[in-house]
């Protein structure tokens, strides 16, 4: 079992308003096998003890599920490691890169400002879903299984889409902090099936609306959010989004309100 | 309801706007081209093409009215979403990698006024050449006069000299650059994609990019290496003519 000692150059902000710096620490014996947010949390524990203040970071289900952790190290967001959430990422991986000097930082977005250290404010994504992400049914008793068919190809592309979440992910690796990635996502999941089919024209005008409203930059087709994405969602959503959107502009017999 | 969203306002919108106006500027860069490569038939066949072109009022006007309103569209679209994305991103990442973008995505932001400048350039020596320098050595370039009915030799005589090559080389590659990542860019911004012709976006691309870039260049090098030289022979084109 390998260990090794690290120095960690973590960015530090009390607050939203305070400027941030980053800060020299040493990650002593780190042990291959434990994850990147374990080697926080020991190092976290080390400044506890000395009665400092610890580095404050979001994480919750620590298996890659959730989308709550997100850091962005050495320049990559979840790290260097494809496919893969900061939590799911293991210090073996950092040892294999030879990586001794390690650069973490938050997300980086006007729309996610920071909290505390290396914890960011994604409510601009919970506003998102607000305008448009979800489906208006009436609930009751659970309807028959199989009550309403959905094509194999349906349902596969919706799974696809579903599969992100929400860590954002794609706004910190955006040269332009834009949330299309996200938003394509949110907007293609629902109206590819057919509980999305009633509200599909209103749906991607408003969530793209509050995405614009949020004030995320434009899409510049780069690709950074895809390479970024530890779900591999791919930009084919935001062309399908685009598509959805002009479409619905263009088409629609109502009109949306305007956010802001 | 207070305020209904209006497309032109809306990111989508105005990346769509750009998409647009850059598919009608491509289609007349092609339609350019094609037309320049004419000098490769000699100065006749080039000359009687620059004499059709007036023939067509209409055709030549509506061009320019389009092509004016698409540049212009594509310049107030681009500098209002940099702006915004400018401000999109307030505090800056001290390391950041770039593991998808391309060095042509990169430098949009260059390569858009690049190309711009050159432009205005390219209006000054040769749609305004005649009207500019009158009589006089155009750009002050010795044995460079201006003929109205002789546009090949304009053309040719001008690649011969360094203060025309070197902006049109420049503004030439810069046009590469920027369609090399602009023609995939709008095929993804109006949504043009599907997993049958997917694959190909990017083929056509750089195809175009290459062709285009290749094509315009090859005027140049032909005056330089002296397959194409200047005419001796003297035309006259009422058609041409400052009236
Ligand atoms: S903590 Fe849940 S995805 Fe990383």
């Amino acid at each position: 079992m390998k260990t090794k000692n690290l120095t960690l150059n973590v960015w530090r902000q009390r607050s939203k308003s305070d400027s941030g710096r980053f800060e020299k620490y040493v990650a002593k014996d780190v042990n291959e096998h434990m994850s990147f947010l374990e080697m926080l949390d020991v190092v976290n524990e080390e400044l506890l003890e000395k009665g400092e203040e610890p580095i404050a970071f979001d994480h919750d289900c620590r298996e890659g599920i959730c989308g709550m952790c997100g850091l962005v190290i050495n320049g990559y967001a979840h790290g260097p490691q494809e496919r893969t959430t900061a939590c799911q990422l293991h210090m073996r991986k950092v040892f294999e890169l030879g990586w001794d000097e390690l650069w973490i930082e938050p997300w980086r977005a006007t729309s996610f400002p920071v909290i505390k250290d290396l914890a960011v404010d994604r409510s601009a994504f919970d506003r998102i879903m607000q305008a448009g992400g979800y489906i208006s049914i009436r609930t009751g008793s659970p309807p028959d299984a199989n009550e309403m068919p959905i094509g194999k190809h349906v349902a596969d592309m919706a799974m696809d889409a579903a599969e992100c979440i929400g860590c954002g992910a794609c706004v910190a690796a955006c040269p332009n902090a834009s949330a299309s990635l996200f938003t394509s996502a949110k907007v293609s999941h629902l109206g590819l099936l057919p509980q999305g089919q009633a509200e599909r024209e209103d749906r991607v005008r408003k969530m793209v609306g509050q995405m614009d409203a949020e004030g995320f930059g434009s899409c510049t087709n780069h690709g950074e959010c895809e390479k970024a994405c530890p779900k591999g969602i791919s930009i084919d959503w935001i062309a399908r989004m685009n598509r959805e959107f002009l479409k619905a502009m263009v088409t629609a017999d109502n009109e949306v309100e305007e956010r802001d | 309801m207070e305020r209904a969203l209006t497309l032109t306002k809306t990111t989508i919108g105005k990346k769509a706007l750009m998409a647009l106006s850059g598919v009608a500027m491509l289609g007349f860069v092609i339609g350019h081209l094609s037309g320049n490569l004419k000098v490769f038939a000699g100065a006749e066949d080039f000359n009687e093409y620059a004499v059709w072109l007036r023939t067509m009022p209409g055709l030549l006007w509506g061009t320019r009215i389009v092509l004016l309103g698409a540049l212009a569209a594509h310049m107030a679209s681009a500098f209002s979403l940099w702006s915004r994305n400018k401000s999109a991103r307030k505090s800056r990442y001290t390391k950041k990698k770039d593991l998808a973008t391309d060095y042509a995505a990169k430098t949009m932001y260059w390569s858009g006024p690049i190309l711009f400048f050159y432009i205005v350039f390219h209006l000054v020596h040769l749609t305004f050449g005649g009207m500019i320098f009158g009589e006089s050595a155009v750009f002050g370039i010795e044995g460079y006069e201006w003929d109205h009915s002789n546009p090949y030799n304009n053309m040719v005589l001008g690649f011969q000299h360094w203060a025309v090559v070197v902006p049109y080389v420049l503004g030439v590659v810069a046009l590469g650059v920027h369609l090399f990542h602009g023609i995939w860019s709008a095929f993804q911004t109006v949504g043009l994609n599907h997993t049958k012709y997917n694959f190909l976006r990017r083929d056509l691309s750089i195809a175009l990019a290459v062709f285009i870039t290749a094509g315009f260049l090859s005027i140049p090098v032909a005056v330089l290496a002296g397959w194409i030289e200047p005419t001796t022979q003297t035309f006259f084109y009422p058609e041409l003519e400052p009236s």
